[in-house]
């Protein structure tokens, strides 16, 4: 049972997806407890397999029994097992969310949405847990193409946002795939190991220098990478309530664990630095994401909208750290993946429990809702202060690993652009802030104060959307007190050695 | 010159289809143009897979009878360059079931977004949205009166 751990990862939602409209055919109302159950599996192989590798060191799996260079093999290293962990953990939390939104967005569909939700996470645990690349493209396609069902659903312009976000999002799955394909025609291999083994000596060749070139560009296509974001402020901010949770924490997350995957284990390190300048490139998109991500995000009065383009800029700071191509970058970037993923998840949360209360999204409409809802803005402050790198949330250790990145590599201009833009998310959150804590009650300037000062009563989120907003907010404080632990123990191991 | 192109004529082909795919994507207005523009870009990448496995000089599929290695060591009868490399065909199955299901997913997006502004030019469903932020009577609605 224990060696079959890696497997039971995909195969248990991937089943439990399909069983999913099975039950709700005829018992509408047991698809959500049948999706909690199904997630738990996954979220405890993770973990068992996380611990495997802290105890053991990696390993792999062969699926059917194939050995690896013909066989899929699931790889399991420190990087993808704290992704995992990641991964399910959020995927479960999200789940645990979904409901009370979700039976007003997925009105009579509910099914549909519990099926689609358990195939994104089998996409995108089945991205971070495979050793193949063509593997990859179909895990890929499977969280887009279920990203794609779950966004369409969503308010007035989704139709159109995930119309944009099939087009651009399939060229850059296409372009992963003729990556794919120059690689294997080159070399005769698809497992990642093994090309990492055949490759060095082709690095000069014109096939594996546009199979390169076609990799990153669609990586970036999915991540949102600057020039390449088009699609994901849209996509994100008309999607359901139920479903952003998920798909926006960890989808730009996984694209960015692909990313390292490609230019660290597929490719040696110094191939991105010394054979193509690939690492300044995506280092000076890095630094334009940032600052268009913020600028944009100030001019934003709805708050979805305005996470959003965080977003675009929290993907800036993990690329440039992968950049920099150091010990403390790279260390930072994979902390700041898992960081921000908790952040995100945090603010998208919150965001969902204030629509839900029928608060809006518009920032201007925020007042008092620190006494309508104490506890979803404790945990949006929280999230917030991470956001801004204040140091007991995780926010400032990433952060703090990147500048050191930074500076090591002696790029002045990277660790000016990192900590202008925490001044601009602090401009941006504090005045959410000062709107929901400090704004005065009869801000609205008419005569009958008293009557609207009874009208504030204390109505937080309803339970199942409380518990993933506390645990999440936790994880921002847990993750920063014990963020000296998990680089210890995981992450320093998932660093390529010759740094 | 001519020899040049056509020696390698698939690869040439692949180009041209994958251009045209990303040019209507691009370029193109209407939706449907862009979805079509899709599966053109899609073919090419399948187009290019296949090519990749094919050998010239009448190499065939890689079924080996029993009889042709019976007895004697096997890797003194079995030619690599008598067979095709059937990996990059079973590849382009599973892709052509992902574009099949692409596909169908922007089919089905296109009738939502149809049946909410009646128009799949891209141009006209801007106006629309941009009518419905700005409050004002939608354009479709206006001109129907």
């Amino acid at each position: 049972m224990i060696d079959q751990l890696p497997a039971l990862i995909i195969v248990a939602p991937m089943l439990g997806a399909f069983l999913t409209p099975i039950i709700g055919w005829r018992y509408q109302h047991l698809c959500y407890p049948w999706t909690l159950l199904v997630l738990t599996i996954p979220l405890y192989s993770a973990v068992g397999a996380l611990f495997k590798v802290i105890r053991s060191g990696p390993f792999g799996y062969n699926l059917g029994g194939w050995a690896p260079p013909w066989g899929i093999e699931y790889r399991i290293d420190y990087l993808s097992a704290i992704m995992l962990v990641l991964i399910a953990t959020i995927g479960f939390l999200a789940a645990v969310n979904a409901r009370p939104a979700g039976k007003t967005e997925f009105k009579g569909k509910e099914a549909q949405l519990y099926t689609l939700f358990l195939l994104q996470i089998t996409g995108l645990l089945g991205i971070v847990i495979t050793g193949d690349l063509f593997n990859i493209f179909v895990f890929l396609e499977i969280t887009s193409l279920s990203g794609y069902g779950l966004i369409a659903h969503g308010e007035e312009g989704a139709p159109m946002a995930t119309f944009n976000y099939i087009i651009i999002g399939t060229i850059g799955a296409s372009f992963y795939l003729l990556g794919v394909g120059y690689l294997y025609m080159a070399t005769g291999s698809l497992n990642i190991a093994d090309l990492a083994t055949i490759l060095p000596a082709l690095y000069h060749s014109k096939m594996i220098l546009v199979g390169f070139a076609f990799f990153t560009t669609g990586v970036a296509i999915k991540m949102g990478l600057f020039p390449l974001h088009i699609w994901m402020p849209d996509a994100y901010t008309t999607a359901p309530n139920s479903v952003s949770t998920l798909i926006a924490p960890l989808m730009t997350k996984v694209a960015a664990y692909l990313m390292i995957r490609i230019l660290f284990t597929l490719f040696a390190p110094d191939f991105a630095i010394s054979v193509v300048p690939v690492a300044t490139i995506l280092g000076w998109l890095a630094v334009i994401a940032i600052i268009v991500g913020g600028v944009k995000a100030l001019a934003q009065t709805d708050i979805k909208r305005m996470v959003a383009y965080i977003m675009v800029a929290e993907v800036g700071y993990i690329v440039m750290g992968i950049s920099v191509m150091n010990r403390a970058g790279l260390t930072g970037a994979i902390l700041h993946i898992i960081n921000d993923a908790c952040m995100i998840f945090c603010l998208f949360l919150t965001i969902g429990a204030i629509s839900y209360r029928g608060h809006g999204r518009e920032i201007n409409h925020f007042q008092n809702l620190s006494k309508k809802m104490p506890l979803t803005m404790a945990a949006f402050v929280i999230a917030a202060l991470s956001m801004c790198g204040i140091p007991p949330a995780c926010g400032f250790f990433s952060k703090w690993y990147l500048i050191m990145g930074m500076i090591t590599a002696g790029q002045w201009i990277f660790a000016a652009t990192l900590l202008g833009s925490s001044l601009i998310n602090a401009v941006l959150f504090f005045r959410i802030i000062e709107k929901a804590y400090l704004a005065p009650p009869e801000s609205q300037g008419h005569n009958h104060t008293d009557h609207e000062a009874e009208e504030i009563e204390r109505n937080d989120a309803p339970l199942s959307m409380m518990i993933p907003i506390i645990m999440s907010a936790l994880a921002i404080l847990l993750l920063g007190l014990f963020s000296g632990k998990i680089i210890d123990a995981v992450i320093q191991h998932a660093v390529p050695a010759i740094f | 010159m001519t020899e040049y192109f056509l020696a390698k004529y698939n690869f040439w082909i692949y180009v041209v289809l994958m251009m045209i795919g990303l040019y209507a994507m691009m370029g193109k207005r209407n939706l449907v143009k862009k979805l079509i523009g899709m599966n053109i870009f899609q073919t090419s990448i399948i187009l290019l897979f296949v090519s990749a496995g094919v050998k010239k000089g009448g190499a065939t599929v890689p079924i080996l009878r029993h009889s042709d290695y019976g007895s004697v060591h096997a890797e003194h009868l079995i030619r690599v360059a008598d067979y095709l490399n059937p990996l990059p065909h079973v590849l382009m199955l599973t892709a052509i079931v992902v574009s099949i299901a692409t596909t169908g997913v922007a089919l089905a997006t296109l009738i939502l977004i149809y049946k909410r502004y009646n128009t799949l030019e891209e141009d006209e469903i801007m106006a629309i949205r941009k009518d419905i932020r700005s409050y004002k009577t939608p354009r479709i609605l206006r001109s129907k009166d």
